[in-house]
This record gives structure tokens, sequence and C-alpha cells, in this order.
């Protein structure tokens, strides 16, 4: 473990600038870890994100990487997957990042099956501007700009992806950070598109206003709500309300994008 | 220089051509008149030469993806007109922040919004160099004619690539789209200036000393790059002094080579007493007037052509000024780069703007006219 | 600017107009000319009417735009009225009879031509019209060397059709002589 922290993290660029409680340290070191399974050369694995505080997650690993705009990582990431089909894509991105303002760049990603892995760290809330809602807030729940409470339906993401054609979809969370480093190698295995939802605790800009409790309470529940498919496929539908399908989701083949193009130019 | 022969060429054509000549193997772009041919151009070409064309799903995707393979170490380019060249302006302050190198094209058409899609005007030189956010550098060229056009698209590329700066190819609608019979050399032949090739183990992407090349992912140099105000390994600073430093380092390299990026052309008298100042396709109106009235009348008449715009040819202009009496800047828009030439004419010549905004060519009958009055 | 040839190809959108000003300029600059070609564009151009511009000079060209046509093709109703009005006395005129009646001025030399019937009747394809009007228009003013337009044509042609296309300008030649010598093509009527 130790020897990992030293090649995979910028230790100099630590302490991170999470808040106390939150998941996104859970979720890069399941990150760090799937890596390291992987087998991957060092210098082939590349670290794409967007803007918001999971992304600042690219600056703390040793890779190369590349912190890019709010909602981009994935446009970033394919011109880069083009240019350069050998190296190992991981994008990560917030709720927000990922389905508000990058929403098209992600069903556009999932419709090309291009081989990146989206790693989307879901804490339901925009934490770097302070608490407002997002695209996966569920309904009811409250934000700096739904102090009532939000009104708009949340996008089930994984179904989302699968729908525009993505080829690999999964969710883990923080509290089972072993399930999501299995979770998070099992899509870097995965030649294609594949997108995995992490669950993450955010109490600060999430939990507190909601009455979810601090970080300890918002995991235990994360843990105690998550069912995996195996023992979902056995329950009724009453007894899944409220529960969060957990695990690989769905998982297909495709022709993947950018090794179908350079069989079609003759380069392959 | 390389064997050249005649050929019809279109000035999107020539673009997309020139660009494969400076060694552009990348296009990501969306379709948008009148730009599209550009595009078409690249998708026929690209993958005969190995390279990657991409269509992506709106105009700030092709942007980002352009960058990300400009990260990966190919030369890129994209091309829009203003609707998508509004929507690129925030990657493009990226690439500019994180100097990574990109060619934009942006065939201008009549705006604001969607305006005329297929008439020419000139309307967004001060979007080209003021269209991102915050106190950023650019250089934009503009090519007069199909020549110009392959020329100036090569040059692009190599000093985008030299300076690790975007550059902006500002094309009227008119030149990307007329033929013409151009000498260029054959097609497939390269016009690269190669950036070095001997990086130093102690290599920084952002090295405090000056500039460095770029150094591609996957080669074990694990730098970091954000849009972020950073340090020189690329690691996001909020120091004063760092941001200050990261500042005038974006800046100071264009400021160093100054001279290879301004590009001017001046023909006429020697003593000249009315100078038309002007850029673009509104250079071919001049250029009729100037040899009718110059070359065959022996009036004390001269045009200075901008090949490039931004950095704005400033001392140029301000020599103009010291010798006529009046400068004319015919412009197909309300009066944009006349500003700029009366901030540096500093009072020494009478400055008169000569717009046209009615979505047709400027003609040479309007410049003489207006130049009638003084001769 | 006295060797300036501009050429206005007027008509409606898929008479292959836009087509014919590229081969025209390619015959051009093989000629060793130089050449600006402009065109139209915009949903008029898909369907409506249809328009191209080509100069030719053996100086540089400056203004890229027709303004002063010295040669002038209407193949519609719809072009020959926009257009005639806008020529000067002096412009070599051809329509095509085939879509255009008239009326014709009497200070103005027209050379009306069946160019698409002729295509249609004696080549069997009407899509050859345009080149047909550029045998004509070459007949009529000598722009280019005809064995270089003739090589021009056969290059720029689709595979398997440069023949073709070559006979059609030839009988654009034809159509135009033969018009010349038994005085049919040339009317004078004058109008209203």
């Amino acid at each position: 473990m130790e020897q990992l922290t030293q090649d995979y993290l910028r230790t100099k660029k630590l302490p991170h600038i999470w808040c106390p409680g939150c998941g996104n340290g859970i979720v890069t070191a399941a990150l760090v870890r799937a890596i390291e399974r992987t087998g991957y050369d060092q210098s082939e694995v590349v670290i794409v994100s967007g803007i918001g505080c999971s992304s600042r997650a690219a600056g703390y690993l040793n890779f190369n990487t590349l912190h890019t705009t709010h909602g981009r990582a994935l446009a970033f990431a394919t011109g880069l997957k083009m240019a350069r089909p050998e190296l190992k894509l991981f994008v990560i991105m917030g709720d927000g990042d990922c389905s508000a303002i990058g929403g098209n760049h992600f069903i556009h990603a999932a419709r090309r099956n291009i081989d990146l892995n989206a790693v989307i760290i879901n804490n339901h809330i925009y934490g770097m501007t302070g608490g407002q809602h997002s695209p996966l807030t569920p309904t009811g729940m409250k934000a700096t700009t739904a102090p009532g409470g939000t009104l708009e339906r949340a996008f089930d993401l994984l179904e989302l992806a699968r729908g525009a054609g993505a080829t690999f979809g999964a969710r883990g969370n923080a509290a089972q950070p072993r399930q999501l480093e299995q979770l998070i190698l099992r899509a870097a295995n995965h030649k294609g598109f594949s997108v995995l939802e992490a669950l993450s605790p955010c109490p600060i800009a999430y939990g507190r206003r909601n009455k979810l409790g601090g970080a300890v309470e918002m995991l235990r529940e994360m843990k105690d709500s998550a069912v995996s498919m195996e023992k979902a496929s056995g329950m009724e539908p009453e007894e899944l309300e409220g529960k969060t399908l957990s695990g690989v989701i769905f998982s297909t083949e495709a022709p993947e994008f950018s090794e179908e193009y350079y069989r079609s130019i003759g380069k392959a | 220089m390389a064997e050249t022969k005649p050929v019809l060429m279109q000035g999107n054509e020539a673009c997309a051509e020139g660009a494969i000549s400076a060694g552009v193997r990348f296009y990501a772009g969306y379709p948008i008149t009148p730009s599209t041919e550009i595009a078409e151009h690249m998708a026929a070409r690209l993958p005969d030469l190995g390279g990657v064309f991409i269509q992506m799903e709106d105009e700030i995707a092709s942007m980002a993806a352009v960058i990300g393979a400009s990260i990966g170490g190919m030369r890129t380019l994209t091309a829009t007109s203003g609707p998508g060249f509004s929507l690129k302006q925030e990657n493009l302050g990226y690439a500019i922040m994180a100097e990574i190198p990109c060619v934009v094209v942006n065939v201008q058409r009549m705006g604001p919004s969607t305006g005329v899609p297929t008439a020419p005007a000139q309307g967004d030189v001060m979007q080209a160099r003021w269209g991102t956010h915050g106190d950023h550098p650019i250089i934009v060229f503009s090519p007069a004619s199909v020549y110009e056009t392959f020329y100036l698209t090569i040059a692009a590329v190599n000093l985008s690539q030299k300076l690790r700066q975007p550059v902006i190819m500002l094309l009227d609608e008119v030149i990307g789209h007329m033929r013409e019979k151009v000498m260029i050399p054959e097609a497939g032949k390269l016009l690269v200036e190669k950036s070095s090739d001997n990086i130093p183990a102690d290599w920084k992407p952002y090295d405090e000393k000056g500039l460095t090349p770029l150094v591609p992912f996957g080669f074990g140099h694990y730098y970091h790059v954000t849009g972020l105000f950073h340090d020189q390994y690329g690691f996001p600073t909020g120091d004063p002094t760092q941001v200050e430093r990261a500042l005038d380092r974006i800046h100071g390299k264009l400021e160093k080579y100054r001279d290879e990026i301004v590009l001017t052309n001046y023909i006429g008298h020697k003593e000249p007493r009315v100078v038309i100042i002007t850029y673009g396709c509104t250079v071919r109106s001049a250029r009729a007037v100037v040899k009718k009235a110059y070359w065959q009348n022996r009036l004390p008449v001269g045009l200075l052509s901008l090949q490039t715009i931004w950095p704005f040819p400033g001392k140029e202009v301000a020599a103009i000024a010291k010798q006529a009496d009046v400068i004319i800047v015919p412009e197909m828009n309300m009066g944009q780069i006349v500003g700029e030439v009366e901030r540096y004419a500093c009072g020494n010549a009478e400055v008169v703007p000569l717009n046209r905004y009615d979505g047709e060519m400027m003609s040479p009958d309007q410049i003489s006219e207006l130049l009638g009055r003084w001769l | 600017m006295s060797n300036r040839q501009e050429i206005l190809l007027t008509g409606a959108g898929g008479q292959g107009l836009i087509l014919a000003s590229i081969v025209l300029a390619e015959a051009a600059v093989n000629d060793n000319k130089n050449v600006v070609q402009t065109q139209s564009y915009g949903p008029e151009a898909r369907g409506g009417a249809s328009m191209a511009g080509v100069i030719i000079d053996v100086d540089t060209i400056e203004y890229p735009k027709v303004t002063k046509p010295s040669v002038l093709l209407c193949m519609n109703q719809a072009s020959f009225n926009k257009y005639i009005p806008k020529v000067e006395p002096g412009c070599t005129i051809i329509v095509d009879s085939t879509f255009v009646s008239g009326p014709y001025r009497e200070d103005y030399k027209i050379n009306a031509l069946p160019i698409t019937q002729a295509a249609r009747e004696q080549l069997g394809r009407e899509v050859v019209a345009n080149m047909l009007a550029l045998g004509a228009i070459n007949a009529a003013t000598g722009l280019v060397d005809r064995e270089i337009f003739r090589e021009s044509i056969f290059k720029l042609a689709p595979k398997g059709s440069g023949e073709l296309n070559q006979k059609a300008f030839d009988l654009g030649y034809r159509l135009y002589n033969e018009g010349m010598g038994q005085n049919l093509g040339i009317s004078s009527q004058t109008p209203q």
C-alpha cells in the first residue's frame, strides 16, 4: 500500500482540498488500487477530469493528468484516445459535470462505444460551488437552488448510458471500497465505453442540508441501501423501494470506435 | 522551396491542404456553413494519410477533442463559423492557458447570431481577439487569397507548435468559397518546421526559463495539464507571484517572437498622402484601386494589407501615420480594426472608416469614391 | 484590366452551372491564365436559382466578383429576365432557347441556341447541356484554347463519361457555328 502511495500519488500535492467526510478520497484510492491491478504501465495511463470537487483527483495522481473544462472531459478524452489509441484513459467526473453540462458528450461517448473508462463520483450535489442541485439529485431533496426540495426528476445515469449505447455499466459506493475497486478493475478490462457510478457522501453541501447526518451515517445508509443484482433478482418490487442496485448492472459487447476507425483506414 | 504547379483551388480546400502540408493529421469538427468544405476535405484526405477525422457531437466537443489530440502529440485543426466560434471560446481559452498548440479556422459569416449564413462579413475581428474570457494573447491571420490561405495556414500550424499557442485563421466567406489559380507544392510535400527532438531530463512543461516543446502524454513525463493558473510543473497555484508570472509567460512569448508573427505588406507610393489599411478579402478591392491610382496614374496612394491582425501591427501603422495625411480603413463591419488603427496613428494622420455591412463584398468603386475626396 | 473577361453562368439549380463554371475555370488554368471562380450559395443553390461567375485574365485578378459580364449564359427564363437588364451592350449573350422565349432586344446580340434540346435529342443525355453551353461560349469568345478545354473536360468528367462530355462540348461549337451561318440562333426580336 505504501509503495502504491509512493508510485501513484503525488504525495507533495497532499493534503487534498476535500472536506472532512468527503468520499472522493475513498473513490480515488479505489481507482489507484484498480489501476495497479490492471498491470498497465504507469506511462500508458492517463487520468482526465472535468471541473468540480471530484475532478481535482487528477492533480493528486501521478500519471499524465488532464484537468479539462467543466463538462468536457469526455470530449477531450475522445480526441486523445483517437490520437493515441494505445493509451488507457480514466475519466473522472462529478454528477453535475457529467450529466448536466457534460450530458451531450456523455451520451455520444456511449454511442460511439469508445474505449474510455468513465468514473462518475455521484454525491448528488454541486459541492465546489456550495450545494446546488444536479440532474442526479433525487426529487424532493434540498439544495441552495432548491430550498424547498427539487421538483425535478433525477437521471438513472446507468440506464441513460445503456440507452445511449454504452457497453458496460456498474455502480458501487464509497462505503464498500473493495467492491468499488473490483468494479473499476472490471470497467478497465472491458473494451468499449464503460461507466462506473461511484456513490459518495457529501456531508457538508448535501447531507447537512437534507438532515442525512454526518459522513458515518451517510456511508452506513449507502451500504444498507445497496442491493446486488443477484439479490435484487429474487426480491419483490416493494422490497426494492428505496434500494440502490449495485455491482455490474450491464455488460455487453459492441465494436469499439477507435479500433474500428484505425481498422477502417488500414492501420490496425 | 518544394516544387510548385498551378491548380484551381477553393479557399476552404487550400486551408485544409495547407494544414495537411504542415503535418496536421487530426481534425475534429461540426458542420457549419460556410466552413463545411474544410471538414469534408479533411474527411476525404486524412484517412489515406493515416490521420484522424472525427465529426463531434457539437462545436464545444470539437474544440475539446482537438486539444486532447494535441496533448497526444498530433498536429490538429478545427474549422467553424460565427455561431460555432462562439461555442468554441471557452476551450480556446483553455488551450491558451494550458499552452496546447492547435489551429482554429473561423470562416466568417454575417452576424450576429445565425445572421446570413452564406453572406460575407468581417464581424468577428474583435471576437477573435477577445472572444474567450480573461487577459489572454492570441494570434490571428486574415488571408486575402486562396494562395495566402494555403501559406498562412502552414505558418499558423508551425507557429502554433513553436509557441505552444492556438492560432486562429480568420477567413472571409468570399475567400473560403472562391476558387482561384494558385501555385502550390504537389500534394503530400511537407512544409513542417519540426519542433525540437531534444527533451532534457529535467524537462518541465511550463519551464520558467522559457519556451519548452510539448512532450505528448504517454512518454513517462507525469505532468499535469489544467486551465487553472499553474506552476512550471503544471500544478494549480493561487500564489500571486506565480499567477503574475504565468500571465507574463503566455504574453511574453508572443512579444518575443513578434516579428515572426506579424505579417504585413505595403504596396504603392513611397511618400503616400493617402494609405488604405485593410485585411482579408477587402484587400482585393483595395488593391484593385491602388493599382489603378498608383501604378497607372502615379497618385500618392498606398495600401498596407494586414495578413496578421492580432497581435495588431501597431508599429507598422504608426510608421504609415507619420508619412500619410489620411488613412482609409475599409471593413465589412461597422468599424472594428479602425479603432486599433486610430490608436496607433496617434493623431498623426486622419483616420477614416469605410464600412459595408449589407452582406455584400466591399467593391473597388466604394473605395475609389472615398479616395477621390483627397486626390 | 482590359484583358479581364467576366463570365456569368445563370439558370436553375440542377442544370450543372456550378460544375460548368469549375470546368471553365480549370480549363483556363490549364491554358496558363489567371482565374477566379465564385458561385451563389445557400438554399437557393439547392433547387432554385443558380449563378456562378468566372473571371479570366492574363494579369493578376484582384476584385473577385463579376460586375460587368463580358459573357452571359442564361439557361432558364427567370435568369434571363433577371440578368439581361444588368448587362451592357457588347456582352456576349447565350441563352438556352429550350427554356427561354425572349423577349429579345435589338441592341443586344443574343445567341438563342436550343442547348438542352440538342443535348437530349442528339446525345440522349440532358445532363450534358452544361458542357454544350461551354462549347457554345468558347466558340463565341475563344476564351480558352479549344484543345486544352477538351482535355480539361475529359479529366474532370466522371469516370466513363469523358467522351460524352467532350461530344457535348463539340456539339456546342457546332450549334453556335451553325446558328451563325444560318442566322437561326441569333434573334433580334424587339421586345413589346
